[in-house]
């Protein structure tokens, strides 16, 4: 019995890739059995990684840096020697520091609210969404845990092709185009990545990130394979120049599938930082790679934000909003590359990457949130066209309220979470450059019109003639969750700031530490 | 050199056509060939000329240092797996989109659209 925990707490990396995994072919093969019990067995499997991620949450955090290779029958054994004395890294690895399982936390907290919600607004004979939304998740968790390029390339497709397969699961009209247009920009940014990757393998015969860090010389190859991995991952993370897919990708796909598409971009940007931070970290020429980040985050913030004021349909104005606010986070974490090794990093830098990455969680929160709104009104009313709805107040107070939560949380209005992280990003940015705080405060204000344009014209106003269906309390109780996070983190920031981003921030900063698992090589 | 040449070109026809075919279809196509020059690169990076399978028991005595590198070998088969998936997937979005407009021109289905 205690071997078995003992067996268990050891392969903790491994469990929360593999439990979803599992869970995606059990639920397919139960279907066809039962479908009753499709929904009790993907609720379990999320569970279960959920429960893992935190597990590998409190070990991180007491003892470092956790890695672990796989298929291996001594998985602490990281390195093989050669004849000649030299150490070479062997077999795929997983690593997961404080960063990557930041990440994993939100993935733990959004796929269990994902699937809550998705009990009663996906159809019951629907059984297919649960295990690829499964296969999404494990994907997910594999691409924050990996250690090794080429696995990172794996999951970024298992991410691309069940998430498009998603996006069609309840609307056979529209969606498949913009499935097809998720796909095909998925693929061709999953190509260039891969080119990307093979031309650091071909140079250091290693794919290991930690390996790769150290012997990277900044060859003129190497910059072409940082700009190629640098463009895939941001049209992955749907920031503004590669962002033609974001709208259609979240508007067109089921609500609680625009939810997880957030946290699925999240994981390419996790990848943009760990590939920035990490794999480059040591030989990267900082001012050029810090500004490009932040030339990408104001364009992104600014287009997404005015491209969003005139739209008409919720769910692409929340996915115009979706590209604004990741915006943010690059022009956040941007400012602390630009500065990073200076004085000026301890002045502000450091302040800044907080917010870009405290402003990746409340995002995830937030953006989920206000997804699962949308979706909430489109079950009611049958339409996600907001000339078409009006007066739902009536009929939805806890919608309503959600809403509004939502809203203030995203346009940065305190005590909610959004405020706390812009603050950290508006005072440190101000320090670096007041322009770009300027712009940054800006993009805030149209964000707030917007939805209060959106609040007036879907909950005010006179009673709509049709009564709307009733919100099922499984939606009901998966929106009340994000909103006491929401709360909770807005009365609280220091307390997340402290025990969760300041780890995450230290361990992108600290490259010896992620790199250091190779001691000998 | 000959090989670079050719995975440029093929990686430069594959965009050419995403970029300026209106046919879905062809569209797959090219991402087809963009994938198909990604690989050749990728399997390239681990030829030996000359060389032999990197299996032990076939290659001859001696020679093993010969054998060309797995590892390109084993992504380059996963990286083609993968494109199976997606080529399967983008022609089966295809068929939807066919069934739902009668057309697989991009041109038509955008004009089908924005109404």
């Amino acid at each position: 019995m205690i071997d078995l925990v003992a067996l268990l707490l050891d392969n903790t990396l491994s469990l929360i890739i593999v439990t979803p995994l599992m869970g995606a072919f059990v639920t397919e093969l139960v279907a066809r059995i039962n479908k009753k019990w499709v929904f009790p067995l993907a609720l379990i499997s999320i569970l279960v990684s959920s429960s893992f991620a935190f597990l590998l949450a409190s070990q991180v955090y007491s003892g470092g840096v956790v890695s672990r290779a796989i298929e291996s029958d001594n998985p602490a054994k990281l390195t093989v020697s050669l004849p000649s004395g030299s150490l070479l890294p062997i077999r795929i690895i997983l690593e997961a520091d404080g960063m990557s399982v930041l990440m994993a936390i939100i993935v733990a907290i959004m796929s269990l609210v994902v699937i809550i919600y998705s009990r009663k607004f996906i159809r019951k004979k629907l059984t297919l969404f649960y295990p690829l939304f499964l296969i999404m998740v494990s994907g997910t968790y594999g691409m924050m845990l990996t250690g090794d390029l080429f696995n990172l390339f794996v999951f970024i497709e298992i991410v691309s092709i069940s998430g498009a397969g998603l996006i069609t699961a309840l609307d056979r009209k529209r969606a498949p185009d913009s499935a097809f247009k998720f796909l095909v920009m998925s693929t061709i940014g999953a190509l260039i990545i891969l080119t990307g990757i093979g031309l650091l393998y071909g140079q250091y015969d290693s794919l290991n990130i930690a390996f790769l860090a150290k012997s990277i010389h900044w060859t003129f190859l190497d910059k072409v394979a940082f700009a190629l991995m640098l463009a895939g991952l941001a049209m992955k993370a749907g920031s503004v120049p590669m962002h033609m897919w974001v709208p259609d990708a979240y508007g067109d796909s089921p609500a609680p599938v625009s939810a997880f598409f957030v946290v699925g971009s999240q994981a390419s940007l996790y990848a943009l930082f760990r590939i920035c931070f990490s794999l480059f970290g040591l030989s990267l020429n900082y001012v050029t790679a810090g500004w490009i980040l932040i030339i990408l985050g104001v364009l992104s913030m600014f287009v997404g934000v005015t491209m969003a004021l005139p739209q008409k349909d919720i769910k692409r104005l929340m996915a115009f909003h979706a590209v604004s606010q990741t915006g943010y986070m690059l022009l956040g974490v941007g400012v602390g590359l630009t500065v990073l090794g200076t004085p000026a990093f301890a002045a502000f830098g450091f302040k800044a990457m907080e917010g870009g990455i405290f402003h990746v969680i409340n995002h995830a929160l937030y953006k989920g949130l206000l997804f699962l709104t949308a979706g909430a009104i489109f079950y009611a009313t049958g339409t996600r066209k907001l000339n078409d709805i009006r007066g739902l107040a009536h009929y939805m107070p806890w919608t309503t309220v959600f809403f509004m939560v939502g809203a203030f949380s995203i346009a940065g209005l305190p005590p909610f979470n959004g405020f706390a992280s812009k603050i950290l990003i508006y005072e440190s940015v101000y320090a670096f450059n007041p322009v770009l705080s300027a712009i940054a405060m800006l993009v805030s204000i149209l964000t707030l019109a917007s939805f209060i344009k959106v609040f007036y014209s879907a909950f005010l106003g006179p009673k709509p003639s049709k009564k709307p269906k009733r919100i099922p309390h499984s939606m009901l109780l998966a929106m009340l969750l994000l909103t006491l996070l929401i709360l909770f983190f807005g009365l609280f920031p220091e307390l997340i700031i402290n025990n969760l981003i300041k780890p995450a921030v230290m361990a992108l900063v600290n490259v010896s530490a992620y790199v250091g698992v190779f001691s000998g090589v | 050199m000959l090989v670079y040449i050719t995975v440029a070109l093929l990686i430069a026809f594959g965009l050419y056509a995403i970029m300026f075919k209106k046919n879905l279809i062809k569209i797959v196509i090219g991402i087809n060939l963009i994938e198909a020059g990604v690989n050749l690169f990728l399997i390239s990076l681990g030829y030996i000329q000359g060389g032999y399978a990197p299996i032990y028991t076939l290659a001859p005595e001696g020679l093993w240092k010969n054998m060309v590198l797995p590892t390109p070998q084993a992504l380059t088969l996963t990286s083609i797996v993968i494109g199976l998936a997606t080529t399967a997937l983008m022609l089966s979005f295809v068929i939807m989109i066919y069934k739902n407009y009668k057309t697989v021109s991009s041109k038509e289905v955008g004009r089908l659209l924005s109404d």
